[in-house]
């Protein structure tokens, strides 16, 4: 296989399942040309008068939406690990008797491990999408026929808009739509919150499913996807595990060490002075991210400041500061647990977002830009600050991309990670796959300390005075690297590409090659 | 099991901890052979990174023991290298062999020798079997950290905290803090001491104290061991008062050797033994903390409180550590990091009370220069003992950073 250096230093194919690629060529260097991909132009005389676009299953929908070997399905991934009704599509397609599909998803889930046995049977022909879990091995193993690509939730939406990855057929599983196919995420008995994953999906594709377990009559309302992108509307029992799509609760973490991680994180903002009326951040789910939220949110009290909006996968505890006066707004891109669900059905200060507003690169501008601070986890960052998500140290896929990526471009982006996991130092000379440049990661948090980018001469002056442990991203490795009992062996990559990373430009910025 | 082995009572064993619950420990395996050499095998999350570490010493360690033939096997689960030697050790000892050696890691160099009347407000119990909480334990900044062998280790894991304690003071960087540790009830307790003197903890908490003569025990054993091993730094002694009998004998255990820097009190046992219920306001145990800090004080050294268990009480915690400082009491014992900030705040006298007590010091300082017998503040007479307050509170609120 060609393989061609980025300007990352890494070597990346230059073709990936049949279409020539551009290697990363440096943040901001691409520039795109050309069109935006549209979908056929349709006619309202084709679809039902009365708005009834109904049909008996999903087998039929596919049918009649011209199903063939070798298309390309999409799913999104909003019901997460709860998630029947991409298998369903898939395991459709099978009973059809087609071969050699695209699987599409936004994200994959363990659940979906299905796909693994169609994989093997030549109905999946490839993923792109993140893969981890038995999926993520199957990939790293080498077994996939085609190359995995791990796009960001903002690449997804590049990619589909740009052409990249042309959609036939979108599967869209509905908490709650009507039989014209609008349809919405934050009512029914499957409710999940946003749909925002699945809009790009909606308005690009050739042909849109949409399948719910909660079917209203005209109008569905609210509806964030529109019935007039919808080809065909399938009822169904159950679109997913209600347990799984959203978790009762969020739990923080209880570690101290995490504890630890996360007061860093707030105090830093505060010391920062980024923690200001008017100001605005991103957390995610994890319990970090949780305990960090939990953290702030006194400092913020204590200060007298309030936020001028927080962005989501939102959860009780950006709910709580909603509802406490310490956020105008919850922008929110995904939504974790019941409080975060019932918010956004009830309070209009709740807002769903989607890749297009929040991530997209290939726009004119994007949220994640002008948001000030971001609070990110990483498996490996190295002491040039790239970071990884992606893969294990071994280089077995672990994580997708998420929004990731497209954080980084926010004023101050923090990863908050351990100092080690297991004996395995976080902090490496290089990481083993490479998902975000250094230049685009500002502080790394850790438990032993706070490594400032030396790139940021401001925030380093800005925390000048601070009691914050700050240290040299060198110090802190070389301590975690005495605790763990010196430096860990580099398992040696196989030299097979089985997946790449894009950038959020849709250049190729790293490779993940066979192990084992 | 070959018959020759059975004859040298040698038998198969194990050590340690494995599973998907389990983080920074280690299982051992060994099956010791009358030949054949060392085969040693390993299953690790962390193979990739460390398998040939791993495999590597523990064949040292088992070199070091004198062990020539054996079938290992490990089952590893990011353990760190002291933990990695102290569960091979435990598994050689518990299958008979080199009862008499020990596999001792690479020594830090010591801390700074801890003062008898040093700072002690908190001191963070860490159960003498889980290495997992011993690495980061530094990092949360208590004024001490406790190795416990005592109650928080089962009776069949005895022998392998101890070895593994023993590693622990020897490797890991606990910073700033005291190395204390929690021996066992006598005689038992004495074992523990044999293999822990030597690697000079700062200081021992003997539990369930009721007599002046298990502190006397406790203290020979100690002076002996740390001439044995070349120990010359003090090692001081905390008796921990769990009993009615203990309480009454408060007096004579504070004074049983110069070396006991302070008395604690262990709060399940003592009202266990009263017959009593233990209530988050303590006032059945007032009269025997009372009477322990009055024992305390009455020889020079410091009251120090027993442990608040409601870890998710952070209120609770803050109104009982404000209370035990009031009585008297300098410090308290912690068993979750979460504590210990509370804790801190709690033992800290409050700026109004320093501003105050710097002045009476100051004027006193003043009244001395001068060659005044009687200090003066404004308007006010200043008596002996109010200056001598003043003094112990800024000193106190020095080492504390606050002064």
């Amino acid at each position: 296989m060609e393989l061609a250096q980025n300007a990352a230093g890494r070597m990346v194919p230059a073709m990936v399942n049949g279409k020539p690629q551009i290697p990363y060529l440096g943040v901001g260097k691409y520039q795109p040309r050309g069109r935006k991909q549209a979908p056929p132009i349709r006619s309202n005389k084709d679809y039902p008068e009365n708005g009834d676009k109904r049909v008996p299953d999903l087998e039929t929908a596919l049918r009649n939406c011209g199903l063939r070997d070798g298309m390309v399905i999409s799913n999104h991934h909003h019901l997460r690990d709860g998630d029947r009704v991409a298998l369903m599509a898939l395991e459709a397609g099978s009973r059809i008797g087609v071969k050699d599909l695209m699987w599409f998803p936004s994200a994959s889930f363990p659940s979906q491990q299905g796909a693994i046995e169609l994989m093997k049977k030549g109905v999946i022909h490839h993923i792109e999408g993140s893969m981890n879990g038995p999926l993520g091995d199957y990939c790293t193993q080498g077994n996939m026929r085609g190359m995995g690509v791990l796009r960001s939730h903002g690449g997804r939406w590049q990619a589909i808009q740009d052409g990249e990855v042309h959609i036939d057929i979108a599967v869209i599983a509905a908490p709650t739509a009507d039989a014209f196919g609008n349809a919405d995420g934050s009512h029914g008995k499957s409710a999940c919150g946003s749909l925002g994953f699945a809009l790009a999906d909606s308005t690009y594709a050739d042909h849109v499913i949409v399948v719910t377990d909660n079917l209203v009559p005209f109008p569905c309302v609210p509806w964030q996807i529109q019935g007039n992108n919808v080809d065909y509307v399938v009822e169904v029992d159950s679109i997913g595990d209600p347990a799984k799509i959203v978790s009762g609760t969020t739990q923080i973490t209880r570690s101290p060490d995490r504890l630890r991680i996360a007061e860093f994180v707030a105090r830093f903002l505060r010391d920062a002075g980024i923690m200001k009326n008017g100001f605005s951040f991103q957390a995610g789910a994890g319990g970090i991210a949780l305990a960090f939220v939990d953290y702030l949110r006194r400092l913020m009290k204590e200060a007298g400041v309030k936020a001028r909006f927080v962005r989501g996968g939102s959860t009780k505890y950006l709910v709580e500061l909603l509802q406490d006066g310490l956020t105008d707004y919850i922008l929110d891109g995904q939504t974790f647990d019941l409080d975060g669900v019932k918010s956004i059905a009830n309070d209009p200060r709740h807002v769903a977002t989607s890749p297009f507003t929040s991530y997209n690169y290939h726009g004119k501008g994007s949220f994640a830009s002008m948001v000030d601070a971001v609070v990110l986890g990483a498996t490996e960052v190295d002491v040039n600050f790239n970071g990884n998500v992606v893969t294990h140290s071994d280089g077995r896929l672990l994580h997708g991309i998420g929004g990731w990526q497209n954080c980084l471009a926010a004023g101050c982006t923090i990863l908050a990670v351990p100092s080690f996991r297991d004996r395995i130092p976080v902090i490496v000379d290089q990481v083993t796959t490479l998902t975000g440049p250094g230049e685009l990661i500002d502080v790394v948090v850790t438990e032993r300390g706070i490594a400032i980018n030396p790139l940021r001469r401001d925030l380093l002056d800005a925390v000048k005075g601070s009691t914050l442990p700050i240290r040299p991203i060198q110090d802190i490795k070389a301590e975690v690297e005495r605790v763990c009992g010196g430096k860990p062996a580099r398992p040696k990559p196989g030299d097979r590409p089985v997946a790449v990373v894009k950038w959020v430009d849709g250049t190729v910025l790293d490779t993940v090659w066979q192990v084992g | 099991m070959t018959a020759s082995t059975e004859t040298k009572s040698v038998r198969s064993a194990e050590a340690g901890h494995w599973g998907s619950e389990i983080r920074s420990d280690l299982h051992v395996a060994i099956e010791p052979r009358d030949r054949g050499g060392l085969d040693i095998t390993l299953e690790s999350r962390v193979a990739a990174y460390y398998g040939d570490s791993i495999v590597a010493q523990t064949r040292q360690v088992l070199e070091t023991l004198g062990i020539k033939h054996a079938r290992v096997s490990l089952h590893d689960e990011g353990a760190l290298p002291f933990v990695i030697s102290a569960r091979v050790e435990t598994a050689a000892k518990r299958a008979g062999l080199a009862l008499a050696k020990k596999s001792l890691p690479e020594r830090l160099p010591l801390p700074q020798v801890s003062a008898r009347d040093r700072l002690r407000r908190s001191r963070l119990y860490l159960p003498g079997t889980e290495p997992k909480y011993f690495i980061n334990a530094a990092l949360h900044g208590p004024d001490a950290i406790i190795l416990d062998l005592e109650d928080s280790v089962h009776h069949a894991e005895k022998d392998a905290a101890r070895i593994l304690v023993r590693n622990a003071l020897r490797a890991v960087d606990f910073g700033g803090c005291e190395r204390m540790v929690r021996i066992n009830q006598l005689p038992l307790g004495l074992e523990d001491l044999a293999e822990i003197i030597p690697e000079a903890p700062d200081l021992v908490l003997i539990p369930k104290t009721e007599s002046p003569l298990q502190v006397a025990e406790v203290d020979r054993m100690t002076a002996e061991l740390k001439a044995r091993s070349k120990v010359d730094r003090p090692i001081w002694l905390m008796p921990i008062l769990e009993s009615a009998l203990g309480i009454e004998n408060a007096s004579a255990i504070a004074s049983a050797t110069p070396n006991v820097a302070a008395l604690t009190i262990g709060l399940e046992d003592y009202t266990a033994d009263m017959g009593v219920v233990k209530t988050p306001e303590g006032r059945e145990s007032l009269y025997a903390r009372s009477r322990l800090i009055n024992a305390a004080k009455a020889v020079g050294i410091q009251a120090i409180d027993s442990v608040f268990g409601d870890v998710g009480d952070m209120d609770g915690l803050r109104r009982w550590g404000e209370n035990s400082r009031a009585l008297g009491f300098e410090g308290m014992g912690c068993i979750h990091p979460t504590q210990i900030s509370v804790i801190h705040e709690a033992f800290t006298p409050s700026q109004a009370e320093i501003e105050k007590a710097l002045k009476i010091v100051a004027a006193f300082e003043e009244a001395q220069q001068r060659g005044l017998a009687v200090v003066s503040l404004g308007s006010k007479m200043i008596d002996p003992p109010v200056v001598q307050r003043a003094l112990k509170l800024v000193a106190r609120a020095r080492q504390m950073g606050k002064a």
